[in-house]
């Protein structure tokens, strides 16, 4: 089937990542049902649809996630810059480090929180402990987390509150310079002051990366996001700018969930 | 008449069988501690008597006479330390393909289920079958197969709790750094294992207080030497064999000598345990 | 073991200017090599702890072959042991085993489903954790620790009070009576029962609180909220769930009591004669072990003992594979067919 894309009122901006004639299967189970999409540099786009649409696996197949296991498989093409992701030969974690991922529940590891941030660094980077100080520091800067933990830099990275510890997940993310940042439902395990804080950031990061964030909350969606993407049942429905996806639908499925008759 | 009322006689039978089951577990459980209060009142009763610092500063006598369990005490540190450095790293990373590796493949549910007959299998087999493979074919007893006997008894412990421990870590802490462009190997050991260190640790010394205890796989390979040795290739003094040795023996001397070291022994275990226990609870907060 | 190239061009400049996307530096690492490296590394270790059953086996069967080529079958039914005409059977050992753990498990079944009931259903939460932490202390207490007390302790109140009282009483009634007969020695097939039986009970009620655990609670109130007695729940809905998870407890401590060598060898008696009475002195194949192997003299009494270790250890990899297969049944939730 056949997504109706929207024209929108400014030029759109160049794909990022290219998702063409995309197939996932868990075993047997058909999860995402020949998906065909355009993510655009630079922009928030944001994945909504109800619960087991297939938006998270739609996510986790650009960094390949979904390898770690293994009765999953996706078929087609993920186009990044050219090269067809799912067919590359070259090292994996290097596709990784280019695109960043944050978790639905914040995931420090169990060191300091200078370590935590040092970690992805250290995998590719050989820096000097100046540079290593500079890099952490314009992480948590970049995250907003920097003035709140700059004194306590080498306490353990749970000590830090739920939203202080996602927000060290961005930073961690955004640490080791990637392009593209995914964000699978980041704010569902925060409070709502934590929520608005990472939104924020949100509307920040994107003049430095492209992001894709998937939510089931609508109206973050409505708040973050310059395009949106509706999924049904493993099938992208339809595809456009958040303003006009929101106020005007074109198709029928995309207003009845929007309108929340159903999901 | 109502029915659940004290006029009702099936009503009287069933409380009064209930007043008697519950007191008969309460008896049990009096049983039970009776036991533990007993045995370890008695060791420390007689372990007040034959504790003086002469326990850790002569040698084991021959018989009828007077002395310590220094060479005894010594050989133990040796073989239980050879024993634990040698089953640890056989054990955590055996342990790490049954959690990190073992979701598919028939290798590590057969393991798993092996690892758990060997968790309780006789020790004086794992002694026999050191003896056949090592001990018959050197001729001669040695501390090293003493060691090795007491490493077999400490793997299956270290397996079982870095399996336990490594499958507790939350999935999302793996792929949180594998999103990184993190290694699975380094995954493991920079993320994993730290996650699950006390709970590694607190196995590791559950399995060294195992071993402290263990007298008959040591009956057949280290044997036992009356004189002090830090010779790991010739027959060793150890703890155990000594007390068993000291025990059946009529001499009051070494008697006095084997609740000595009885009660070292104990306290030993006693502490490990306890050290372990609260490592982990500490570790889990 | 990797090469970087450092990015020195980048990092001189202002923090936000590293952010501008230059190309990512090429990175080197033999990543899929250390990968696979230890992939395999921790695969051999698990493929050696699997073969180490197997490895024990074999080296025993080698160890017995002199033994199984001049007795055969014969040796398990024979009652024989005289290490002077090199003629051996296993029937008083086997039988010492087998006898000594049945009367540890007598004593010990009931004793631990009291302690479970106590600690699952009785309890107050506050007593839960320390009793709980004194029955695994009693589990932690090296059995050397049990031989010796039995041998100085409790064997002589044995002898003193409590042989003499089962004699008059017990020892009167016909037929039962032989069991309790002979002089009371103190040591002997019931004190290594009895002896045993208390090292079991704290792994049995280990198992068994685990197991009672399992019962969902909605199951139990739903019988409490008809009106059931404590009794009655656990009888008619703990113990039915639970069935296969006891069962598979039990066959553990009966694993553990099977094998167990110097809470036996010190109070058993060393002595290769059958008898009626559970007064008498025995022997158990661990105890037999530990007592002569190093004095054996010869391939025929080195290889007869061995043999007795293979088959000690063939019955205990039965029963223990056995209640581990009750227990994985038990966690599948096919125990719950009550």
């Amino acid at each position: 089937m056949n997504a109706i894309v929207q024209p929108s009122p400014e030029p759109m901006p160049e794909s990022k990542i290219t998702v063409r004639n995309l197939d996932f299967f868990y075993g047997g189970f058909h999860a995402l049902k020949n998906v065909n999409l355009e993510v655009p540099e630079n922009r928030v786009t944001a994945f909504i649809g109800p619960s087991g649409c297939g938006k998270s696996t739609l996510l986790r197949t650009f960094n390949r996630m979904f390898e770690l296991y293994p009765e999953q498989r996706a078929a087609g093409e993920i186009i990044l810059d050219g090269e067809n992701i799912l067919a590359s030969k070259s090292d994996v974690s290097l596709l990784r480090a280019r695109v960043g991922m944050v978790f639905q529940k914040p995931t420090p590891f169990p060191m300091s929180i200078y370590d935590n941030i040092a970690f992805g660094v250290r995998l590719f980077e050989d820096l000097s402990k100046a540079r290593m100080d500079e890099r952490i520091e314009w992480a948590l800067t970049k995250a907003a987390l920097w003035k709140e933990v700059n004194d306590k830099l080498h306490q353990n990275g749970d000590s830090l509150s739920g939203g202080q510890q996602q927000r060290l997940c961005i930073a961690r993310a955004v640490a080791v310079r990637p392009e593209v940042l995914l964000l699978d439902e980041p704010c569902s395990a925060l409070d709502p002051i934590s929520t608005a804080k990472v939104e924020e950031l949100i509307t920040e990061l994107k003049d430095d990366y492209t992001v894709v964030i998937v939510t089931h909350n609508m109206q973050q969606a409505a708040r973050v996001s310059d395009f949106t993407a509706y999924m049904y049942l493993g099938e992208l429905i339809e595809f456009g700018a958040t303003d006009q996806l929101f106020v005007k639908p074109t198709r029928q499925a995309t207003e009845d969930y929007i309108t929340g008759r159903f999901g | 008449m109502a029915t659940a009322s004290l006029d009702n006689p099936t009503y009287r039978r069933r409380r009064r069988t209930n007043a008697v089951m519950m007191a008969l577990s309460v008896v049990a459980l009096g049983f039970g501690l009776f036991w533990l209060a007993w045995i370890l009142g008695e060791l420390l009763w007689e372990a007040a008597a034959a504790f003086r610092p002469s326990i850790f500063l002569r040698m084991t006598p021959p018989p009828g006479s007077d002395g310590g369990l220094a060479n005894a005490i010594f050989g133990s540190v040796l073989m239980s330390g050879a024993g634990t450095l040698i089953g640890t790293p056989i054990g955590i990373l055996a342990g790490t393909y049954l959690a990190e590796y073992g979701q598919r493949g028939w290798l590590a549910p057969a393991t798993r289920f092996i690892n758990d007959v060997l968790l309780s299998a006789p020790s004086i087999v794992i002694g026999l079958f050191v003896y056949s493979v090592y001990v018959a074919r050197v001729h001669h007893f040695s501390g090293w197969a003493g060691a090795c006997a007491l490493a077999i008894i400490v793997i299956p412990v270290v397996v079982r709790t870095t399996d336990d421990m490594l499958k507790l870590v939350p999935n999302s802490l793996r792929e949180a750094a594998v999103a990184l462009g993190c290694p699975r190997w380094k995954m493991i050991t920079r993320v994993s294992y730290r996650a699950a260190r006390a709970g590694i640790v607190t196995g590791v010394l559950l399995a060294v207080a195992r071993i402290s205890g263990e007298t008959a796989p040591l009956l057949f390979t280290g044997l036992n030497n009356q004189f002090w040795s830090t010779d790991m290739n010739r027959p060793m003094a150890n703890l155990p064999v000594v007390i068993f040795q000291f025990a059946m023996s009529p001499y009051d001397e070494w008697h006095r000598l084997a609740w000595g070291g009885a009660a070292l022994i104990t306290l030993l275990v006693l502490g490990l345990n306890i050290a372990a226990r609260s490592l982990f609870a500490r570790g889990r907060n | 073991m990797s090469a970087v190239l450092d990015n020195t061009g980048l990092a001189t400049a202002e923090p936000s200017a590293v952010v501008a996307f230059t190309p990512r530096p090429p990175v080197l690492r033999n990543n899929a090599l250390m990968d696979a490296v230890f992939r395999n590394l921790t695969r051999f270790f698990a493929f050696a702890v699997f073969s180490l059953l197997a490895a024990i086996l074999v080296s025993l069967v080698v160890g017995s072959m002199p033994s199984i080529r001049k007795f055969g079958l014969g040796f398990l039914a024979s009652a024989q042991w005289d290490p002077v005409q090199d003629n051996f059977g296993a029937l008083v050992p086997i039988y010492g085993t087998v006898l000594t753990s049945a009367i540890a498990l007598a004593i010990a079944i009931p004793v631990s489903l009291g302690i479970s009931v106590f600690l699952t259903e009785l309890s107050p939460v506050w007593l839960r954790r320390p009793l709980g932490t004194a029955i695994e202390m009693l589990a932690a207490i090296p059995s050397i620790i049990y031989g010796m007390w039995g041998l100085f302790v409790f064997a002589p109140v044995f002898q003193d009070h409590v042989q003499p009282f089962l004699a008059d009483t017990v020892g009167k009634v016909p037929g039962l009576g032989i069991l309790f007969s002979g002089p009371p020695m103190g040591i002997g097939m019931l004190a290594a029962g009895i002896i045993l039986a208390i090292m079991v009970i704290p792994f049995i009620t280990a198992v068994m609180r685990d197991v009672f655990e399992l019962v969902p609670a909605m199951l139990k109130e739903s019988a409490y909220g008809l009106g059931s007695t404590t009794w009655e729940v656990v009888r008619g809905v703990v113990l039915p769930y639970t069935k296969v998870g006891v069962i598979g407890g039990v066959m553990l401590g009966l694993g553990r009591a099977l094998g167990e060598t110097m809470a036996v060898t010190f109070v058993i008696g060393n002595a290769h004669d059958f008898s009626a009475s559970l007064f008498m002195p025995g022997n158990s194949i661990a105890s037999a072990l530990a007592n002569e192997f190093n004095e054996a003299v010869g391939d025929v009494y080195t290889s007869a003992l061995i043999e007795l270790g293979l088959i000690l250890f063939l019955i205990t990899t039965i029963v223990l594979a056995a209640s581990k297969l009750l227990l994985l049944r038990l966690a599948r939730g096919e125990g719950t067919r009550a």
